[in-house]
């Protein structure tokens, strides 16, 4: 109980820092770096329910994170919608096209489904990329707008920015979090450790299967959409492939298949990505030795190695209690053995 | 119908280079069953090594290429004893992100070393003959040919040598082959360097009549992939066969349907294929 108390402060703590991070730096920047990174772990928390906890590693997910930024970016510059009905259309796009592609791509399993994936991921990028007369093809668009008025609140100020997309980061790990300690979050877990029991103990694979599927797509796409009215111009880069692997490499550093992974790996890499600026384009040099390494002898990120190291400790100290315990009952027994004789 | 032959010509080439990636992904595959995802980087290094090696130490084409060839199997044997062979009991996602992860190392080293600019490779063999009204290249022509003699030499080698028996014993049966006294480390890192053997191979060949890019690895590297699904997974003489269609409908669809959406073929051919198959095509059952 002591412990779960524990780990609700940690949370009060550092959902209180979020919201005076502002307060603390007057640094327009830092709050710029800041709303970027708290986008990007939207988008690994979708690729988390697929990859961690259902074990479907997923390489179109930069796909789907285009298509949430381009739905909005086309309905509110092209079509001139009203942006909040936009930002809605674009994620039940996002979540239909993610419905219809998990249909036929989960059919497939394990190498299949990331070979499928990874194609469909460049099908969506190469259509973006030669479509244009709609996506404006390399040039990409540009002039979307910033997020419309919600009755007197204003969203034209980094600040505000900042905290709109942490109220949807907050929202999203509610909802990660419920799915998770849900029966519907066992269940995926179950698929992940062996597909063929769950099968056997009666789940349906395939509509849970389906279910993350699209979960986890239109948290890609509500990324997309904060994305592209944050910076509010948006090339066919982001659904390139590197995309995915930058989203992979922050999964895998915080840790895949936990909670606290997308958060502590994606601020931990983009902060250090910040500090190592003279690097820009080679930093992979240093970030893709560390994902292979990572995944050799920590394939649970930072956040699996500190779960398992208190788990063993917890072990250890319950392993010594034990042996104390069992010394006590033998002397004990062996007092009373003693005074049997003497008597 | 000059067209036709043309593309038909086209198909040929590129199919050609095709199956050579898709061989050596292939033979991995049926060894550890694992898709290598840093192939395609591999064939990005063997298509630089080839390149400095002609124009900084003034090597001829063919020594470039044989250079070319041992470090990159070189690296790929490293790669399977470093990586690969500590994560053989490890779940499936394991070894894609791991391969993803030397992937990204292999790009960021060579663009830090290279440059990321588009850089030419001149091949000694660029002079234009006509054969029957058709305009070749003799560069096109060494690639058809020098693919097949590649080719010859291994099936010679699986099919005729003790040593390629082995590879091809580990391929059907990894338990089985242990048991024979077939020592499984040794195979596994002697597949892995004929397969970045093969890549280099490719690439060298291919890197004259396109360019050397960090990135020229992405787009072959997932157009092998359809290959070893459209031919079976681990399948050598499906890989063969796989290429060869892959190249001759990415020409012919370029001409006859859109050069833009050319590179999009191959995809949605995967797609209808395990749309239809999720195991691909002549998938083997029980494994």
């Amino acid at each position: 109980m002591a412990n779960l108390l524990k780990q609700r402060n940690v949370i009060a703590v550092l959902i209180l820092f979020a919201i005076v991070f502002p307060f603390i730096t007057n640094n327009n920047y830092l709050i710029h770096i800041m709303t970027l990174a708290f986008i990007w772990i939207i988008a690994v928390y979708g690729l988390n329910l697929l990859a961690g906890y259902t074990g479907y590693l997923s390489l179109a997910h930069a796909g789907f994170f285009a298509i949430g930024a381009y739905s909005l970016a086309l309905l509110t510059t092209k079509a001139q919608m009203n942006y909040w009905l936009a930002f809605v259309l674009a994620l039940i796009i996002t979540s239909v096209l993610g419905l219809l592609i998990g249909l036929i791509s989960l059919r497939t399993k394990e190498h299949f489904f990331a070979i499928y994936t990874l194609c469909v991921g460049y099908i969506i990028y190469l259509v973006i990329d030669k479509w244009d007369s709609l996506t404006g093809g390399v040039r990409g668009l540009i002039g979307i707008p910033s997020p419309g008025n919600i009755g007197p609140i204003e969203f034209n100020t980094p600040v505000s920015n900042y905290y709109l997309v942490l109220f949807f980061l907050l929202f999203t790990i509610l909802v990660v979090y419920r799915i998770v300690h849900s029966l519907s979050g066992r269940t995926y877990i179950a698929i992940r450790n062996s597909e063929d029991l769950a099968q056997t103990i009666g789940i349906n694979t395939t509509r849970n299967k389906l279910v993350v599927f699209v979960i986890s797509t239109f948290f890609a796409g509500l990324a997309g959409a904060l994305y592209a009215s944050f910076i509010r111009f948006i090339g066919p880069d982001i659904g390139y492939i590197t995309i995915t692997f930058d989203l992979l490499t922050y999964l895998i550093v915080g840790g895949i298949g936990t909670l606290s992974g997308p958060v502590i790996g994606t601020i931990l890499l983009v902060w250090v990505s910040q500090q190592l600026q003279f690097l820009q384009d080679y930093r992979m040099m240093i970030f893709g030795p560390i994902l292979t390494l990572l995944v050799i002898f920590y394939p649970r990120g930072i956040s699996g190695g500190f779960i398992d190291f208190r788990a063993k400790r917890k072990e250890k100290k319950q392993n010594q209690s034990n042996l104390n315990q069992n010394q006590q009952m033998i002397s004990a027994q062996e007092t009373s053995a003693a005074s049997n004789k003497n008597g | 119908m000059d067209i036709l032959i043309q593309q038909l010509f086209n198909g040929l080439t590129l199919g050609s280079v095709y199956s050579l990636v898709a061989l050596g992904l292939t033979l991995v595959y049926g060894i550890l069953h694992i898709p290598n995802f840093a192939h395609g980087a591999l064939y990005m290094v063997g298509g630089y090594i080839t390149l400095t090696m002609m124009t900084q130490a003034g090597l001829n084409y063919w020594i470039a290429i044989v250079i070319s060839c041992v470090v990159v199997g070189g690296l790929a044997v490293l790669m399977e004893r470093l990586v690969f062979h500590p994560l053989r009991h490890a779940p499936a996602i394991h070894d894609k992100i791991a391969a993803i992860g030397i992937m990204l190392f292999l790009e960021a080293l060579v663009q830090f070393i290279w440059g990321a600019e588009y850089q030419t490779m001149v091949s000694p063999y660029g002079q234009v003959v006509n054969v029957a009204g058709v305009t070749l290249t003799m560069q096109r022509l060494l690639i058809i040919v020098s693919t097949v003699v590649v080719m010859i030499v291994l099936y010679i080698f699986l099919k005729k040598t003790f040593t390629g028996a082995t590879i091809i014993a580990l391929s059907q049966n990894r338990e089985g082959a242990n048991l024979v006294g077939i020592n499984t480390n040794r195979v596994a890192m002697l597949t892995f360097l004929i397969s970045g053997a093969l890549a280099a191979i490719a690439v060298s060949l291919s890197a004259p009549i396109n360019l050397v890019f960090p990135g020229m690895g992405h787009l072959v590297l997932t157009k092998a992939f359809v290959i070893i699904i459209l031919g079976g997974m681990g399948s050598i003489p499906g890989a063969i066969a796989g290429g060869y269609i892959l190249g001759f409908t990415e020409s012919l669809g370029a001409t006859y349907l859109s050069n833009d959406y050319k590179d999009v073929i191959a995809f949605v051919i995967l797609v209808l294929i395990l749309t239809i198959k999720p195991n691909g095509l002549f998938a083997k059952g029980g494994h």
